[in-house]
């Protein structure tokens, strides 16, 4: 049986926090320096800044975004690896570790707002799978984006426009507040804690990846259609680029449920894995 | 696109005269703070208590820096979302602030008070922290500093570029 060691998943852990906050996928900065050559006005000198930003922080060696979030990590374990540490503590000890230059934007209790200054404890997702690697994708989630994001209980009865029209709805409040360019994770299904977790891996997806569902791909052409449609454009101004991608993850869920999470991710789409 | 430039302490006649959609170049002194900040000063003020700072004609920008790396002065420094400090903006008001920076919209009563106190809201490009960061000069804490990244912060600015959202007369950037 392969075994991992404490210390690799610590100092990978920290690799990936420091690593993910310099860069976004070059898929994704491709398509922000489209929207760039395609757009016009505000919007153009404001996708301009954005376009140097994703260069500037290679080059400083400083993260995209001031906030570097609360810390995801989806952890896919080998059920043939021999783990003998608690692998929540490692990775906790990870983020302290890869945050040291990074924002500290945790705070410890959510009433007394005391912050724990080590940017801990990451939000932790475990799943077996089979095989002998440990995989460990990570996303630090900034707070604008998040805070805008929104789930729903429908009732089966609406249907797919019932899914479209409460999408949208999501979008018109988020407006310039969730720092648009964005894209949009959709969970359709599961039940109320498993919709928001489809949509949060939703956004794990390449940018240009489609659904396997013809549904699920027909509504990320269309979402994204109409949400370009809104005109909300880069940080509200207006424009053409309101978001880059609808990514839609769905599930099968109870008769008599139609559960719908809509999940914003902003244009500092930070997400990065390792296999170990 | 007309660009326009501003020094600080603001001459409140150019504030009333900025307009939507505008480009400003700010040079000279910001201040820097975001929720717990503004929560701390609501209490100093309750309490009686004088506050670390003159806020007369001045700017406040909605910001959380990342920590300084090296030999630069401050690290990444984008906006933050300026509706979470909607409650507080009347106390700042008071207290002689005439420019806000943030990002996104405002809620409607916070658009009628700057118009009642003559001050702009401007906006800065969300997540275009290392683009901003050029602009700054020097960055000292100057109160709470056990906040952290919340702390109150002083900043000497060249040429740091806003958007004016919105200004006296009530027009808005904003779809």
């Amino acid at each position: 049986m392969r075994t991992i060691s404490y210390d690799t998943v610590v100092n990978q852990v920290a690799r990936l926090c420091q690593e993910s906050n310099m860069a976004i996928e070059p898929e994704i900065v491709s398509v922000l320096e489209a929207k760039f050559e395609a757009s016009s006005g505000l919007e153009h000198e404001m996708l301009q800044q954005i376009v140097i930003n994703n260069k500037l922080a290679g080059e400083k060696q400083l993260p995209l975004c001031q906030d570097t979030g609360i810390v995801v990590v989806f952890l896919e374990i080998g059920t043939e690896l021999h783990i003998d540490f608690d692998i929540e503590a490692a990775v906790n000890a990870g983020v302290a570790e890869g945050y040291t230059y990074l924002r500290k934007s945790v705070v410890g209790h959510p009433l007394e707002r005391v912050n724990t200054k080590d940017n801990t404890p990451a939000i932790v997702h475990q799943r077996l799978v089979a095989g002998d690697k440990l995989t460990i994708s990570l996303a630090p989630k900034g707070a604008g984006s998040e805070n805008m994001s929104g789930m729903k209980m429908l009732s089966p009865s609406v249907g797919v426009d019932g899914v479209k029209d409460y999408v949208l709805e999501v979008i018109k409040a988020a407006k310039g507040k969730a720092c648009p360019p964005m894209i949009v994770g959709i969970g359709i299904g599961g039940n109320f804690e498993k919709a928001p977790m489809l949509a949060k891996e939703a956004l794990l997806r390449p940018l240009s990846d489609e659904a396997d569902h013809p549904l699920d791909k027909k509504l990320e052409q269309e979402l994204l259609r109409a949400i370009n449609e809104l005109g909300i454009g880069t940080m509200g101004v207006g424009g053409i680029a309101t978001a880059l991608a609808v990514k839609v993850n769905s599930f099968p869920c109870h008769i008599a449920s139609l559960p719908v999470a809509v999940n914003i991710q902003c244009h500092v789409a930070r997400h990065l894995t390792a296999v170990l | 696109m007309k660009t326009r430039d501003l020094i600080t302490p603001l001459d409140t006649a150019l504030v009333a005269d900025l307009r939507s959609g505008e480009k400003i170049l700010i040079s000279g002194t910001i201040y820097v703070a975001r929720d717990a900040a503004h929560k701390r000063i609501g209490e100093m003020l309750e309490a009686g208590l004088p506050l670390p700072v003159d806020l007369k004609n001045q700017i406040i920008y909605y910001m959380g820096p990342s920590p300084a790396i090296g030999e630069e002065v401050i690290g990444s420094c984008g906006p933050t979302t300026s509706a979470r400090m909607d409650p507080y903006t009347e106390m700042m008001l008071d207290l002689g602030v005439k420019l806000f920076i943030g990002k996104g919209e405002r809620a409607p009563y916070v658009e009628q008070l700057l118009q009642e106190h003559g001050a702009v809201y401007a906006i800065a490009v969300g997540g275009a922290a290392v683009y901003l960061q050029q602009f700054v000069k020097t960055c000292e804490c100057i109160a709470f500093e056990e906040l952290g990244a919340e702390a109150l912060y002083r900043l000497e600015v060249e040429n740091f570029e806003v958007f004016v959202a919105n200004d006296v007369q009530g027009n808005t950037i904003f779809q």
